[in-house]
């Protein structure tokens, strides 16, 4: 990978990392809140279900995990393991894509 | 920062500290979307899910990913402030205790409210 590319990709990762800061202290704080009581499908779907505030957070923070992971996994796997080059990258954007994918899905099971 | 000189700094914890808990909340995050996903059936199909996290097992297990959520944000927030703000004081030893006894707080408020 160029070294131009190589910069992007630290750029996305501490971009990602301020997004996901916002979100992570937002969802610790819900789900510290939440759980009280126990929880329930009826209290979260409640809070979620047809809540476009809800949704906008949620895509956010989807987004900015699924970027934040995979080049994270990347940067440990060419460290820890020497594992580098094309086939590499293919496969961390792969298991990018992949959370994207599955946490869109978990969105519009909550939202919808 | 992997060499074993490196290894009695604190600062070498925290680097691994943020790196196992980054690893553990990678694998965490495909079951728990997984998890959610049972909504899409109904919420019949997510109580049922949830009444399967109230094991002992698995709340021990949420509590240990809430710490690992927390010490990656607030390590993460610490590495943040290094690169973008410059912030190399001598206090690193006082502000990864800090993290970590922040994260430790989460952990302890999240286990409080759901055991």
């Amino acid at each position: 990978m160029s070294a131009r590319a190589e910069s992007r990709l630290w750029l996305a990762q501490r971009a990602s990392a301020a997004v996901l800061a916002l979100c992570v202290a937002m969802h610790l704080a819900t789900m510290i809140i939440a759980v009280r009581g126990g929880l329930t499908a009826a209290a979260i779907l409640g809070r979620t279900r047809g809540s476009a505030l809800w949704a906008a957070f949620y895509a956010l923070f989807v987004l900015a995990v699924a970027t934040h992971a995979s080049i994270g996994l990347r940067t440990i796997a060419a460290e820890w393991l020497g594992w580098r080059g094309r086939a590499a990258d293919g496969a961390f954007a792969g298991i990018g894509l992949a959370l994207a994918a599955l946490g869109a899905y978990a969105i519009v099971a909550v939202i919808r | 920062m992997s060499s074993w000189r490196n290894r009695g700094h604190a600062g070498y914890w925290a680097f691994l500290v943020h790196r196992l808990s980054g690893l553990a909340l990678v694998v965490f995050l495909p079951a728990h979307f997984l998890a959610l996903s049972q909504a899409i059936r109904g919420a019949g199909e997510l109580d049922a899910f949830l009444a399967w996290t109230r094991a002992p097992a698995v709340v021990a297990s949420e509590i240990a990913i809430v710490f690992a959520l927390a010490v990656h944000l607030t390590g993460g927030l610490r590495l943040l402030f290094i690169e973008f703000v410059g912030w190399k004081s001598e206090a690193q030893k006082a502000l990864i205790a800090v993290a970590g006894g922040v994260a430790a707080f989460c952990a302890i408020a999240f286990a409080l409210n759901v055991v």
